[in-house]
């Protein structure tokens, strides 16, 4: 059994509920303890540090001071929380007297990727052996985003312009992982809001790479850029009454999907864009 | 609109002494064009990421505060990740709309000032991200009443928002963050 401490920020306790759920779903079947991290606050995602440089770090220095108290490595799925989580404790290390508590700050946890874990080679082992529903002949693109790897001094990411924790991990369940293109571009999810038209541009090139790769659906493990490429898509098939969109999954959902063989039609519920079609296409 | 004339006499100190207090230094540029060629938005700049760089360098903060770029940057990090230099441009993005707001310089793109400041208000409010509050709030800070009205409707269908906030025990200790800041509170 391995435990740790687990942040899932505010995407997974509101809008990605879903991907909470999955995650503990994939967390029990691996024998991976989580337990929350108590009373977490929001990390101020990109609003904080893009106005208020102080503030970003104060926000997320409450959570790390959390996570000392807690005294285990953190999980973090969702690529901001685990970016600012990071930032801070590097900022921290190298100037420890912006750190509230007057002591040194030298915490004894990592802050960890759930990715990054769960694409290790002990737990694709782990996952291989678990499978019960090949997802064979399903083609996947798998979409890294901007956080979890960039800046590469933050994130630690080794391969943060070819990243491959999500195609090893659809691998391992037996799916395809396409190669291509639009791996790590940006689909402009800080700007969703503020500005739909550019980011519908940048959300259109991702989906058409994906698409010219031979992809049936993209993988995520950001819950932002999962519920921007799923909204922005939905918006464009509200308007134009196009059906050429592309479902999203989260990682650990296709995790789930192979290791218990059923249905799941009340999770499916939960996407924008119905990803059953393209499920059904699967070689049973 | 004529291109601004630089000149390293228009100089300002005061942009500068910021930019070395957040370890900043833009004196590393070779305008190799890397950030710029990388950047997702540089289609929508009216400044290239490498532009900001050097007008931080000479030091021309007006015509940086006044541009769209500052507010467009959705701080990717691809610029900061590709500087053989090590420069972290989306770094000077923050510290240059962090300079914006304490003149009360009017942004550019003000939705998505209002958007920024509509999400920290949910969290200076309620320690986490109320995300239908922040929504609500954002609405009529900007004035974008309508826009992606149909996609709202079926994020609801779906199940996606919470009708009700959830704070955090904590709410006081994140609220103190934001005197402490001192530009967030009214």
């Amino acid at each position: 059994m391995t435990r740790f401490s687990y942040y899932p920020g505010c995407s997974l306790a509101g809008s990605a509920r879903e991907y909470d759920h999955s995650i503990r779903e994939t967390a029990a079947a691996l024998d991976i303890e989580l337990e929350e991290l108590p009373d977490w606050n929001c990390c101020g995602a990109s609003s904080a540090h893009m106005t208020d440089r102080r503030l970003a770090i104060d926000l997320s220095a409450r959570n790390l001071e959390l996570a000392e108290e807690a005294g285990m490595d953190v999980l973090v799925p969702c690529a901001a929380c685990f970016q600012r989580l990071r930032k801070a404790d590097l900022v921290l290390r190298q100037d420890p007297g912006q750190w509230s508590r007057g002591e040194k700050y030298d915490p004894d946890f990592e802050i960890i990727h759930m990715t990054t874990l769960l694409s290790g080679s002990e737990m694709l082992d782990r996952m291989r052996g678990l499978v019960v529903r090949k997802l064979s002949g399903l083609k996947l693109a798998c979409y890294y985003g901007c956080l979890s790897l960039r800046p590469p001094l933050v994130t630690g990411a080794v391969e943060y312009e070819h990243p491959d924790g999500l195609d090893r991990i659809s691998r391992a369940l037996g799916a395809e992982a396409v190669n291509w293109s639009h791996k790590t571009e940006c689909c402009g999810g800080s700007l969703t809001m503020a500005r739909p038209d550019i980011v519908r541009g940048l959300v259109g090139d991702i989906v058409s790479a994906a698409r010219r790769a031979g992809a049936q659906a993209l993988v995520t493990d950001c819950p932002m850029c999962h519920s921007n490429l799923e909204s922005r898509q939905a918006a464009w098939k509200t308007e134009d009454g196009t059906d050429a969109v592309m479902p999203v999954f989260f990682g650990t959902e296709l995790i789930n999907l192979a290791l218990a063989d059923r249905s799941d039609e009340k999770r499916w519920k939960k996407h924008l864009l119905d990803p059953r079609p393209v499920l059904a296409r699967m070689e049973r | 609109m004529s291109e601004p004339a630089i000149s390293p006499a228009d100089s300002g100190t005061e942009l500068s002494t910021r930019l070395q207090q957040a370890g900043l230094d833009v004196n590393a540029c070779y305008q190799c064009g890397r950030c710029s060629s990388g950047c997702p938005v540089s289609p929508h700049f009216d400044l290239l990421p490498m532009e900001v760089i050097r007008l931080c360098g000479y030091g021309r903060e007006e015509v940086l505060l006044e541009s769209k770029t500052i507010w467009l940057c959705a701080s990717c990090e691809t610029c900061t990740t590709r500087c053989p230099n090590g420069i972290d441009i989306a770094g000077v993005m923050d510290v240059l709309r962090q300079r914006a707001l304490e003149k009360d310089e009017k942004p550019h793109e003000n939705r998505v000032a209002a958007f920024h400041k509509s999400f920290l208000r949910s969290v200076r409010r309620w320690g986490r991200t109320y995300e239908l509050g922040m929504i609500g709030a954002y609405k009529m800070r900007s004035g974008d009443f309508f826009g992606d009205l149909k996609l709202g409707l079926s994020m609801f269908r779906h199940g996606k928002l919470r009708l009700r906030p959830r704070g955090i025990r904590g709410k006081k200790a994140v609220r103190s963050m934001f005197h402490k800041s001192g530009k967030e509170e009214q």
